[in-house]
Formats: structure tokens, sequence, C-alpha cells
């Protein structure tokens, strides 16, 4: 074993890298909420529920129709995305308008349906989805053993957070998604769709949480409360990286991921507890977030 | 649904207006109080203990309730249960619920200790008698002991002595501890690491994990830094499952020894058998130990479409078996005349070995230390042990402090 | 935020042509109620429904939802519990004591979150109610996941036994009553006047010389005592005070409460909360004990799709609308 100073250096790293795998899921979660408050001003609270639905569906997939880990990486986001798109055109858009915070308590009940009803047909104990053939094993790092699995969740988390960033940000669609936010007439004025931008970008926020939830079905057990905590993580993140900024969202979620890790190595009994702490100081000297803008 | 909702209303209204009569009832009339025993079975149903107890337990009593031919003393046994969540603040309501309005005489199942603890004060004040079946935590016949109390199947203290002694003298002397944080977990750890340093071994660290945890890298990453050879698991159901899985991925289980200090049937069967194979650990119950035990479990099984039988099941069938035997002698369903009996009579059934409920309300029996077969060596998906020692009741069981002393 | 509750509410006051007679058959029923319904539903429902009706005060009657109301409720459990366990005071003296720390609790989250609007003082009371969760889910003194168990009901005033599931009731009652009584004094005191003049529209109210911080902060405290109040009468009832009442789920509870009984009105709450017992009740136990959730999660969408005047307010709006001499939902 390495110490260096009294830190044991192999654990120390093997905990960051751990934060960083649990990081790579906030990121991806932490980003649809972005983009959903950011571009529709929208506060979606069934995002864990979501999250948990492509779980589901991904195991459910595998049991019912054999349909592998592969096919479900791509198919389940598609899902849990025209769910959330006929979410959005039957729930949502009638409260267009009108204050946020009845959007929060809206999808806080899709939130509660959604969980209920996966508690009551497969109960709480969760349901284990095998890790694909192809990704079994890992790699002695020095450090620490890492199981090939957790290094894809990086991989996959940061390659579609970075091309979804790079999307919205330095591409002409993103333009099109940013004034429409800003202005939708005008938008409308120069013949875009504007309800169906909106509607699609929903969906595309919604299914990142699907695509979440199938990264997560062979890590964590598959279970109805799977995303309910995890979405209170996810808001204070979202939070503390400035409501609606998108590249804030990636950062910040990688960043607290890590910084969890660090606390577990540290003082693990606050592990649980300062992201919120992070919150708090965040929001009392900077409140539109570390990335946001002022209002 | 309105059947109960009446039978609910009735009873309120009965028992308001009598001034609670039900809890005053004398104790001396030899007949039952409201006409029938009514027991009530309170687990978790469907969360990370649901498979050990759960649902199968309610089955497994109502088997009780059947063999003992459906009704005492001419009178209806009916079974009621509910799903607690783990929730100590809703164990603790519905037993309160049961007893005060809808007349139940007896509560079984009882699951996470810290559910049972919340319970214990409910139906010790009421005088009503609890039948453990799947805690473990031994608080209930040492420190909250009562008079009301009938642990019966298994508890931290067996499962210490029966898994860590040998492995300690074996030379296995460097521990670390992942532990379920809450009551049933810290009994578990302290009794364990009471028996690992009296044996000359040391504890060089420990991680508590929340119930219900799912990722456990971290705490075995912990696990790994701390050069441990053993590292133990005090946890339980889903709990045990995912730490042990998590041990296995991350190489933990290639560097020490895991030991599973609470192992149940369904979760060994639930586990690769490359992961688990050859683990040694103690249980109370076997399904394929003799010609009783597999005639029982086959019935079992036909009734919950293949479960196992976990040493939870078998423990509810035998202490409803035991409950209804002494109502039927006695005459009454008074908790304090029933409990006094149970206890002046040796339970004798497939699960109860040698069998005696003590003073203090710990059934101590005999206990197995059992090998789990690998895969080469299993036959079928339930042959999953190996018994390699019986440890007599009163070598398994820590010996009765004289303040629980309750003839 | 001010126009999710201007559309609300609408809704009922207090029918004034006769406020005598509907008190007065109201306090029968409840003076009568455990001769027929189980106490500890009632005394479970009147804990909730102040718990509602203090919540009430900042949605309904500032603007301002909290989404960490959850801290003071739990925090007037553990207050209460953790001296009726160990100092043995008397339970009227208990209940003081829980709702006095959640004053103080409520005076500290006030201070930092009433500068904060809408979304952004919803999201720093979940913070700090997250920070309260974990705190209490660690310190020794809560008994973490075992909950803290034990609390005696004791004696009130040393002399009545409230272990009597009937005398306790009556307790309850009575605590519930002062403190609806003084939820409905705030309401319609000159201080309420002026928080419905923020609520309505701030920025007049500030330029009419107003310290808008300090009235908001001011029922916020009084918002979170009451809170704290329900959670030590509730700690006594159960005997018991779990994790569960800290919990973020229960500060979402009960913004569903007061959302469905009906925010802004004076019996909303009340309502909401009954209505969420008896569903819990009914649904609780057995294979039916998932559908809980389920419908709780209906209710929110349906409230806010299609009622967002709750029970209590459509009825109100429906009187006034029909029968304006009724003296129903009359805009103050």
């Amino acid at each position: 074993m390495t110490t260096i100073l009294g830190i044991n250096v192999f654990a120390l790293l093997g905990q960051l890298l751990v934060g960083l795998i649990n990081g790579s899921f906030y990121a991806l979660l932490a980003l649809g909420l972005a983009i959903i408050f950011g571009l529709l001003r929208i506060i979606n609270f069934a995002q864990g529920a979501l999250y948990m639905l492509g779980a589901f569906l991904a195991w459910l997939g595998l049991q019912q129709l054999g349909l592998n880990y592969w096919l479900a990486l791509v198919l389940v986001p598609l899902a849990v995305g025209a769910i959330g798109i006929l979410m959005e055109r039957t729930l949502i858009r009638p409260i267009a308008g009108q204050d946020h915070l009845y959007s929060l308590l809206l999808t806080f009940g899709v939130a509660l349906i959604l969980q209920g009803a996966f508690n009551h047909w497969f109960g709480s104990s969760g349901q284990s989805y095998p890790i694909p053939d192809a990704l079994k094993g890992g790699n002695n790092l020095g450090f620490m053993y890492l199981p090939t699995y957790r290094g894809w969740i990086i991989l996959v988390s940061l390659v579609v957070c970075l091309a979804t960033w790079w999307t919205i940000e330095k591409t002409r669609l993103g333009a099109y998604l940013r004034a429409g936010t800003e202005n939708p007439q005008l938008l409308q004025g120069f013949g875009v769709n504007v309800p169906v931008m909106i509607s699609l970008t929903f969906g595309f926020g919604v299914g990142l949480a699907g695509l979440a939830g199938v990264l997560a079905a062979p890590v964590y057990s598959v279970s109805a409360d799977m995303g309910a905590n995890l979405l209170i993580v996810v808001f204070a993140i979202v939070v503390i990286g400035g409501m609606g900024s998108i590249g804030g969202a990636i950062l910040t979620g990688l960043a607290m991921g890590v910084i969890e890790g660090l606390t577990k190595y540290f003082y693990p009994q606050a592990s649980s507890t300062v992201i919120f702490m992070v919150m708090v100081l965040v929001l009392l000297f900077k409140p539109a977030g570390l990335f946001g803008k002022e209002a | 649904m309105n059947d109960r909702i009446s039978r609910t209303l009735s009873s309120v209204v009965l028992g308001s207006a009598l001034g609670l009569a039900a809890l005053s009832a004398p104790a001396s009339q030899a007949s039952l109080s409201d006409d029938r025993v009514r027991l009530g079975v309170l687990a978790d149903m469907s969360g990370p203990y649901g498979d050990l107890c759960g649902k199968h337990c309610v089955e497994a009593v109502n088997m009780a309730v059947e063999d003992f031919g459906g009704q005492v003393l001419g009178q209806p046994i009916d079974v009621i249960s509910a799903d607690d969540q783990n929730k100590p603040d809703l164990g603790s309501a519905k037993a309160r619920e049961w007893i005060e309005s809808q007349g139940v005489d007896a509560i079984n199942g009882l699951v996470a200790s810290s559910v049972v603890g919340a319970v214990a004060q409910v139906a010790n004040s009421a005088e009503k008698p609890i039948l453990i079946s799947g805690a473990g935590s031994n608080t209930f016949t040492t420190k909250t002991c009562s008079p009301f109390n009938a642990h019966w199947t298994y508890d931290v203290v067996a499962l210490a002595r029966g898994t860590v002694s040998p492995l300690v003298k074996s030379g296995k002397k460097k521990w670390f501890f992942i532990t379920a944080d809450y009551a049933f977990g810290h009994a578990l750890e302290n009794v364990a690491t009471g028996i690992i340093e009296s044996n000359g071994g040391t504890v060089v660290g420990s991680a508590k994990a929340p119930l219900g945890t799912t990722d456990y890298s971290s705490f075995v990453l912990q696990a790994i830094s701390s050069g441990a050879d053993a590292v133990a698991l005090a946890n339980a159901g889903k709990d045990f499952v995912n730490s042990l899985k998590g041990a296995s991925e991350f190489g933990l289980s290639q560097q020490a020894t895991m030991v599973g200090l609470l192992v149940f049937a369904s979760d060994t069967r639930s586990i690769d058998a490359d992961i688990i194979g050859n683990m040694r650990l103690t249980t109370g119950f076997y399904w394929d130990r003799d010609e009783a035990t597999r005639v029982w479990s086959k019935r079992f099984m036909e009734r919950t479409d293949g479960a196992v039988p976990t040493m939870a099941h078998a423990g509810a069938y035998s202490s409803t078996l035991h409950y209804l035997k002494a109502v039927a002698a006695t005459g009454t369903d008074d908790g304090a005349t029933v409990m006094k009996h149970m206890k002046a009579n040796a339970p004798d059934d497939m699960f109860a070995r040698h069998a005696t409920l003590r003073a203090d309300g710990r059934m101590a029996y005999d206990m197995y230390q059992v090998r789990v077969k690998t895969a080469a060596e299993r036959s079928n998906r339930n042959d999953l042990y190996e018994i390699e020692n019986v440890i007599p009741g009163d070598q398994a069981y820590a010996a009765m402090i004289p303040e629980c002393d309750f003839k | 935020m001010n126009t999710l509750v201007r559309s609300a509410t609408a809704g009922l006051r207090l029918p004034l042509s006769q406020p005598h007679l509907g008190s007065a058959l109201l306090l029968l029923a409840a003076l009568l109620a455990p001769a027929l319904i189980y106490p500890v539903f009632l005394m479970k429902f009147l804990c909730l429904a102040l718990f509602a009706c203090a919540f009430n005060l900042m949605l309904g009657f500032v603007g301002m939802l909290s989404f960490g109301h959850a801290a003071f409720l739990s925090t007037g459990g553990y207050v209460t519990g953790y001296l009726m366990i160990n100092s043995g005071i008397t339970p009227e003296l208990g209940v003081l004591a829980g709702t006095a720390a959640s004053a103080l609790l409520g005076f500290l989250f006030g201070k930092l979150s009433v500068k904060r609007e809408g979304i952004y003082f919803a999201m720093v009371t979940l913070a700090l109610s997250q920070l309260v969760f974990f705190f209490y889910l660690q310190a020794p003194f809560t008994g973490g996941e075992n909950g803290m168990q034990g609390i005696p009901r004791g004696h009130l005033f040393g002399l009545i036994d409230l272990s009597d599931n009937l005398a306790m009731y009556y307790f309850v009652l009575a605590v519930f009553l002062i403190g609806f009584g003084i939820i409905f004094r705030t309401i319609h005191s000159p201080f309420g006047q002026i928080l419905t003049a923020i609520r309505e529209n701030e920025p007049r109210a500030v330029s009419l010389g107003y310290n808008v911080r300090q009235y908001k902060l001011l029922a916020f405290v009084i918002s979170a005592a009451l809170a704290g109040m329900a959670g030590a009468t509730k700690a006594l009832v159960f005997e018991l005070e779990s994790l569960t009442d800290a919990h973020w789920h229960m500060s979402g509870e009960v913004v569903l409460m007061t959302l469905l009984g009906g925010m802004g009105t004076v019996f909303g709450p009340v309502v909401g909360a009954a209505i969420l017992v008896a569903i819990a009740t009914l649904f609780s136990g057995g294979e039916l004990g998932n559908y809980i959730h389920i419908i709780m999660g209906f209710i929110f969408v349906t409230c806010v799709l299609a009622f967002r005047r709750g029970v209590v307010g459509e009825f109100g709006h429906f009187m006034h609308k029909n029968f304006p001499a009724s003296g129903f939902g009359r805009p103050q």
C-alpha cells in the first residue's frame, strides 16, 4: 500500500474513480434536466422515475423479448423519449405558461404514479440484469481493479454529454433551440415549428434519463425506487450548476461525483450530505448557480 | 375490503364504548377474548427482506393454522398480514391498530430488528405475545426483554458463534465489516467483534451501509484498502446479495475470505454458485436435512411457486404451531397465560429439534454449520448446503441473563 | 409564484353569516368522533391537518412554496421525544419545547431563504431540510433508522394519564384547535392582511414601506413552529419518531394535502389531510398498499390540471358563483 502524509493514495484514488462513475450518472441525468429546464422552463420532477423506467424497459426487454443489451441501449432511450413526448403533449402542454411550480407538482405526481405502479408490479426488492459478455471482466489499474463495465459507463456518459453540449452550443440546431426559449414567436416566424421542437426537446431530455437507466441496469439492481433518491441529488446538481446551464450540469455532475468520492475517503459519514451542503452554499452566495447567468 | 372496514368500525365502537374492554379482559376466564384467535403477520413484503420472509411467511403461518385444524377451542383462527416496508413507524402503527382495534392476539413474522423493536414496545405494554421469526438482534431477550417476547429462529449470537469463531481459530485474524446501518447490523457487528477479539483476532475497520443499498463499490474499496483477510457481511437479504456481488466484481473475494454472517436459503439460491460456493455459514434450518423437513418443504414449495423455504419461513410455521397448542391447552388467548405454557412445554416439530423456549423468551434449538455447495456439487437448484456440524442449542445461544428470567 | 395562489384563492373564506353554528357543529362532531372511529386514526389526521395548515400559511397566504417542511415536523417530534424520554417533563411542556425548537430552526431556515423567490426558495428549503435529514440519520440520539422508540405519552399537567387513547385524543384535539386558532388569527390580523398584500403584489408592498423580508420571516417562523407542534404531538401519539417524518417525501405529501384541499383557504388543508389519511387507511396493509402512491400521483396530476383551487376552493368558487348571498368565497 502506498501512503503519503497518512493518506492511503490507492484507497483515495479508488474512491475518486468510483465517484467519477457515480458522477457519470449524475451528469447524464442532470444534463437531461438542464435541457428541459433551460430550453423549456419546465421542472421535470419525473426524471428519476423515467430513469427507473429505462432500467425496467431494458430488463423487461431482456426477460420477455430476449432484447440484448446493445439493442436496449439504442431502443430504450427512444422508447422513453417517446413516452416523454406523450407526457409533454397530454399533461405538460395544457399548463404551459403557468407558474414553474405547477410543472414541478405535476411531474412529481407522474413520478409517484410510475414508481407506485412498478413497485406494485415488481416489488421493491430489485431485479438483477446481467453484465453483457463483451464488457465482463476488468483491468488492474495498479491502485484498484476496475471492472470493464464501470469504465464503459464513464465512456458512454462522457461521449453523450459532450456530443449534446456541442450540438446545443455550437450548431445551428442548437441555435434554434436557444432562440426558441428567448423568443418563440420570432422563431415561429422564421418557419420553425416551435411546438414540435418543444416536444422533441422534451423527448430528448427524457431519453437521456432512459439511457442512464439502461446503463445503470447491470450495476444497480433494477427497482422502482432507484430513481427517487437519486433525483433529489441530481436536482441539487442542476441548481448548483445553474438551472438551465448545459455545460454547468455536465461539469457539476462529474465534479459532485468526485467530491462525494473524496468525502467517502476522508469523512464517510458526510458523503451523502456533502452535495446538499454545496447546494446551500451556492444558493447563498451565487444564487444563479456556478455556471448560470444572473436573471 | 368493506368487510374489514365494517369489522374495524364495529370493534372500535365496542372498544371505545366499553372503555377498551378488550385490553382489560380478565385473564382467568377460560375462553377467547373475541370468539376467535387472530394472528397478525407483519413483515417486509416486497423490499430487501421480502424473499426471506415476506408473503411466504404468511403462507407458512397459514400452513400451521391448517395443520392445527383451522380452529381452536371450537372457534376460528384467522390470519391477517401487512407490509411494514422495514419502517419502524409503519410497523408500530400497524401493530397498535391490530391490537387496539382488530383484536389481534399475537404477531408473527417480524423481520427488521428496527421494526421489531418498535412493535415490541406496543405489544409488550398490551401484553400480547410476539413470535419473532425473522429478526436477529439479541436485544429482545437481553436489554429489552419482556415476558411476551418469543425469539424463535436465530439471533446474532448464534450466527457469530457458529460462523466467526471457527474462522478466527483457523487463522483469519484481520477482519473488516460491511454492516447494515441499523439495530440488527450493529448488534451483529458488536457480538462478532467480541468473538474475534477474544480469539486473538483484530477488527481493522468497518463500513456502515444503509439498508437497501444497491451499489456497494465504495464500501468494497474500503474493505480492499483495509488489507483484511476476512470480510464479514453483517447484513441480510438483498443487501447480502448485492454486497457479495460487489465484492466479487471488484476483486475483493480474491483477496479476502468473504463471510456471510446471516444468509438465508433464498439468498444463496439467487447468487451464482461460482461466487458463493464453499462459503461457510450458520443456519437454523435446511430444507433437505431429513425426511421430516423434506415433507414439509415440499408442501411449502407447492404453495409458493417453488420458493425455497428459509429458516424464517420454517420458524414462522413452528412458532405458530407452538402458540396454537398453548392456546388449546390453556383454554385462553390471554398473553401471559399462553406464554407461560409455551415456556413450560418444549416445542417439537420438524423445525425445532432438541428445543426449549427459555424463560427469557429465547427458543434454543439445534443450529447447523453448513458449507455452500459449488456448482459442480449441486444436483438441482435447491441443492444448496452440506451440513458439516450441528451445534446444540445451549452452545449456540448465549446463556440467559437473570434480569430476563420470566418464569 | 404569485399567480400560483392568486388563481386559487378566490376560494372559501369562512361563511361569516353563520360562523358560530358551523363551528359549533364541527366541534361537536370532533368531540364525538372517537365513538365511531379508531382514535389513533383521528389523532393522525389532526396532526397532519395541523401540519398542512401550518404549511399553507406559507404557500397559501404568503405565496411561497417551501419544499422543506418535513424538517420542522421531525424536529418537533425528535426534540419532544428526547425530552419525554430523558427528562421526564409533562407532555404539554414537551410539545411546547418541540414547538420552540422548530421555531428556532424555522428562524434559521428563514434567515437563509426568504430573500429567494419561487423555485429558488423551494430549492433552498429543500437543500436545508436534506441537511437536517442526514443530521437526524446520523445523530446518535435519534436512533437513526431504528427511530426514536418508546417515547412515553406521560401525564398531562402531571395528572391525566395520556396512555389512554381517549384522553390522548382530546389532548390532540386541543392542540389542534390551539394551532388552528393561531393560524386563523394570524390570517385575519393586520399582519395577515399585509402577507396577502405581499403575495398579491410584492413591489407595491415594498413601495408602501413594508419590510417585506421581515414579514416573510415572521410568517415562516410561525409556520415552522406550528409544523413542529404537529410533529411533537404526532410523536406522542405514536410513542415513536422516525426518519419518515424528516424525509423529503413528507415535504411533498404536505404540498399534496394543501393542493388537494385548496391552498389559501382556511379549511382546505384540513380537508386535504382528511382525504389523504382516509386513503392511506383504506389501502394500508395487504396487497393494495402500493396503490397509495399511485392514487396520490393521480391526485397531484388531476389537481394541477383541473382543480387548482382544491376541494374547498372549488366548492367556495361554485357557491360564490351560483349563490353569492351564501357568503362563501367572498373575496376579502
